[in-house]
C-alpha cells in the first residue's frame, strides 16, 4: 500500500519537475552534437548496481580512482556484506572503511596515456548518465588513433577501449561530411550486443550512484517533507481565514 | 503564572524597550489591509536570509578554505561523510538562488506599485544596497566549492578589474592576492563571505525595516493610509501586522517551502542552473572549460557587459545598470504611485523592461553569437533608455483618478 502511494507521489513530483524544465527552458546543450542514448539509470535496481560495482572495480579502478567513495558505504547502500566487498570488489587491498584509490602513479599515467585519468567519484554528475552510456558503448575502430579506437561521444579520446574483449569491435558508418552516423559490430566479443548494453547500463548505474550516494534517500525524505508541508498548508490557511474574518472589506 | 510573567515583563521593560519594540514593529504596526500576492516576498527574503545564515554556520564547521582541500571538503566530507551534510549543503545552494528569486520579485513589486517614491526613497536605496551586497555575497560564495566554474567564473569577473586604466592590473593582483585566482583568493573570499558581507547585510536589512516602519508600508493602490485616521490615530485602512500579516505570511512561508523542498529534495542541481555541471569537476587552472557562464542571477548584467564592444565601457555599463537603480526615486516624476492608476504607456514600458531583462538573462547564459550580441545590444539600450528617459515620459503622463481609500480586489 505504502509503496504504491509513494510511487504515485514520486510521479507527481516528477511531472511538476518536468513542468519546471519546460518553464526554465532547455537547460544545456549536451557536449558536442552527438545524440545521447538514454541510460535509464535506476537506483532501486540493486542487482544492476552490484554488477556495475563489479565491472567498475575490475575494469576502471586500475587506472581511475573514486577517491571520495568508501567501500563500506558501497556495501551498505548495495546490500553487500563486508566479506563480499572485500573478496569481490576490493582488488586494491585497501581497508573496508577506506576510499577507492588506485595504485597507478601520476607519472606512469602521464607517460602511458598522455594525461592522468580523471577521478570518477562525481563523473555521473559532471558528465551525466546518458553521456556516460553513449561514451561507454561508443568506441569504434580507428587506425589513426594510437589506441586503435576512437569514440562517438569523446572525439580523439586518450582512454583505450578497455571493454573490447566483452564488446568486440565496432566500425563507424561515416556520411559524406565525415560525420559518424552509426556503429556496426564487425567482430564479436565475449558478450552479445544486448548483453554488453546491459553491462554498460549497470556500470553507468553504479557511476550515477557513486556521484551522489544519498540520492534515493533524498527523494524519499522529500516526499515526507512535502506531505508534512501540505498538511501545514491546510492548517495555516485555516488559521489565516479565521483571523481575517474580522478584517472589513 | 500570568502575574509572574507580567512582573517579569515589567522588570525587563524598565530596563529594555521590549514591549515598546514589539508594539512598534508588530502588534501596533499598522499595515494596509489590501496587501496582495506581491507582498509575500519581503518576509520570504527574511526567511531565506535566516536559512542561509543557519546552514552557513554548519557548513563552515566542515568546509576547508584551502585550494588543496576545498573541493574534497564539500564533495566528500560534507556531501558524503557528514551526517545530513548533503541536506545542509543543498539548502544553502538552493537558498542562494531562492534569495535572488524572492529579491527580484520583491524589487519588481516596488517598481510596479511605486514603493520607491516619496516618502520611501531611503527604504528603496537601502534595498538596492542590500541587493548589491547580496550579489557580492553570491559571487564570493560561488568560489568556495572550488569547482571548475567557481574558478573560471571568478577568473573572468575579477579580470574585469584589469579594465581600469593604468592601475587596473595592480588592483587585480591586490584583490586576488596572487597573479591568478589561488589559495589566497579563496581564503579572503571565505572570510568576506562568512563574516564581512553577512554583517553588512544584516545591518542593512535592519535599517531597511526600520526605515520602512518609520514611514509605513505602501500598498497595491499606492494610497497613503496615514492620511485617513480614526479618532484613536489609527489608520482606517490599516490592520496590526501581528496577528493579521504574521498568520498570512505563515501561509506564504509554507507555500514557499514547498517549492523550495521540491528543488532541494528532487532537483537540487535545477538542471545545471543552481549547481552547474562543470562545478562537479575540481578547479583546474590549466584547463579552461569550453563555455564559462556565471550563475543565472548575474546573467542579465553579464549580458550588458558583453554587449558593449569596449571592455572598460562594458564594465562601466554593467555597474551603471545597477547604480541607476539608486536614483530611480528621482527619475520617476509622476506623483501617482501604483501602476493601477497610471497610463497604458507606463504599463507597456514596464512590460517591455521585464521582457528585455529576461532576454538579457537568457543571453548571458549562452555563448555569444553575432545575432545574440545584436539582441543583447537592443535590450541593453532599452534597459538604460527606460531609466534615463523616465524624467521626460513620466512628466505629463495621463493618469487615472486615484481613490481616497484602499480597495480590496
Amino acid at each position: 500500500m505504502k509503496k504504491i502511494s509513494m510511487k504515485n507521489l514520486q510521479r507527481w513530483v516528477a511531472s511538476s519537475s518536468a513542468l519546471a524544465v519546460f518553464l526554465v527552458g532547455s537547460a544545456f546543450a549536451a557536449g558536442g552534437d552527438v545524440k545521447l542514448k538514454p541510460a535509464n539509470v535506476n537506483m532501486n535496481d540493486k542487482a544492476s548496481l552490484q554488477r556495475g560495482a563489479k565491472l567498475f572495480t575490475d575494469y576502471c579502478l586500475s587506472c581511475h580512482s573514486a577517491k571520495f567513495v568508501r567501500f563500506n558505504r558501497v556495501a551498505e547502500d548495495l546490500d553487500l556484506t563486508e566479506e563480499q566487498v572485500m573478496n569481490n570488489l576490493n582488488n586494491i587491498g585497501a581497508k573496508f572503511g577506506s576510499t577507492m584509490n588506485n595504485t597507478m602513479t601520476k607519472e606512469y599515467a602521464k607517460q602511458t596515456f598522455g594525461a592522468v585519468p580523471p577521478d570518477l567519484s562525481l563523473v555521473g554528475r559532471s558528465r551525466g548518465s546518458d553521456w556516460l552510456y553513449t561514451y561507454m558503448t561508443g568506441f569504434y575502430a580507428d587506425s589513426v588513433r594510437p589506441t586503435g579506437f576512437n569514440n562517438v561521444a569523446f572525439k580523439d579520446v586518450g582512454m583505450p577501449n578497455v571493454m573490447w574483449q566483452l564488446q568486440g569491435t565496432q566500425k563507424a558508418v561515416i556520411d559524406d561530411h565525415g560525420k559518424v552516423t552509426d556503429l556496426q559490430l564487425v567482430e564479436e566479443g565475449s558478450m552479445s550486443k544486448q548483453e554488453f548494453d546491459v553491462a554498460m547500463r549497470d556500470l553507468v548505474n553504479f557511476l550515477a550512484y557513486m556521484s551522489e550516494p544519498r540520492q534515493e534517500e533524498r527523494k524519499i525524505i522529500g516526499i515526507w517533507v512535502l506531505l508534512f508541508l501540505s498538511l501545514l498548508f491546510v492548517l495555516s490557511y485555516a488559521l489565516k481565514k479565521e483571523y481575517w474574518k474580522d478584517v472589513p472589506h | 503564572m500570568g502575574k509572574k510573567v507580567d512582573a517579569l515583563m515589567g522588570w525587563v521593560d524598565d530596563r529594555f524597550p521590549l514591549t515598546k519594540m514589539w508594539e512598534e514593529h508588530l502588534s501596533r504596526y499598522y499595515a494596509p489591509k489590501n496587501f496582495n500576492f506581491w507582498y509575500f516576498f519581503g518576509s520570504l527574503a527574511l526567511l531565506v536570509l535566516v536559512i542561509q545564515i543557519v546552514t552557513g554556520i554548519f557548513l563552515a564547521m566542515f568546509y576547508k578554505p584551502d585550494a588543496a582541500l576545498a573541493f574534497q571538503s564539500v564533495e566528500m566530507n560534507i556531501m558524503r561523510d557528514v551526517e545530513w551534510g548533503w541536506l545542509i549543503r543543498y539548502f544553502h545552494s538552493t537558498g542562494a538562488s531562492a534569495f535572488f528569486i524572492v529579491v527580484y520579485l520583491h524589487m519588481y513589486r516596488g517598481l510596479i506599485y511605486g514603493s520607491y517614491k516619496k516618502p520611501r526613497e531611503l527604504v528603496w536605496i537601502l534595498g538596492v544596497m542590500i541587493y548589491l551586497v547580496l550579489m557580492a555575497e553570491g559571487f564570493m560564495g560561488y568560489l568556495l566549492p572550488w569547482g571548475q566554474m567557481s574558478f573560471w567564473g571568478a577568473q573572468v569577473i575579477l579580470s574585469l578589474v584589469g579594465a581600469i586604466p593604468f592601475i587596473g592590473e595592480d588592483i587585480g593582483i591586490w584583490v586576488r592576492g596572487d597573479f591568478v585566482i589561488g589559495d589566497a583568493t579563496l581564503n579572503r573570499f571565505f572570510s568576506l563571505h562568512i563574516i564581512a558581507l553577512p554583517l553588512v547585510l544584516l545591518g542593512l536589512v535592519v535599517a531597511h525595516i526600520i526605515a520602512l516602519h518609520e514611514v509605513g508600508s505602501n500598498n497595491p493602490d499606492g494610497v497613503e493610509i496615514k492620511k485617513n485616521k480614526d479618532e484613536n490615530g489609527i489608520p482606517k485602512d490599516g490592520i496590526p501586522f501581528h496577528p493579521y500579516y504574521t498568520v498570512k505570511d505563515i501561509v506564504g512561508v509554507v507555500v514557499f517551502l514547498m517549492f523550495f523542498s521540491i528543488v532541494v529534495f528532487f532537483i537540487p542541481e535545477m538542471f545545471g542552473y543552481f549547481l552547474e555541471h562543470a562545478n562537479f569537476e575540481p578547479a583546474d587552472p590549466l584547463k579552461t572549460p569550453a563555455h564559462i557562464a556565471p550563475v543565472w542571477y548575474f546573467t542579465p548584467f553579464y549580458s550588458i557587459l558583453r554587449a558593449v564592444p569596449d571592455k572598460l565601457g562594458g564594465v562601466i555599463a554593467m555597474f551603471g545598470a545597477i547604480a541607476i537603480l539608486f536614483v530611480l526615486p528621482w527619475l520617476d516624476r509622476n506623483p501617482v504611485k501604483s501602476i493601477r492608476y497610471r497610463s497604458t504607456m507606463w504599463k507597456v514600458l514596464i512590460a517591455l523592461f521585464v521582457v528585455s531583462f529576461l532576454i538579457l538573462g537568457y543571453l548571458g547564459m549562452k555563448a555569444p553569437t553575432e545575432l545574440y550580441t545584436q539582441i543583447a545590444r537592443v535590450c541593453t539600450i532599452y534597459y538604460f533608455a527606460f531609466f534615463l528617459l523616465m524624467p521626460f515620459y513620466t512628466k505629463n503622463e495621463k493618469n487615472k483618478p486615484v481613490p481616497e481609500r484602499v480597495t480590496m480586489k
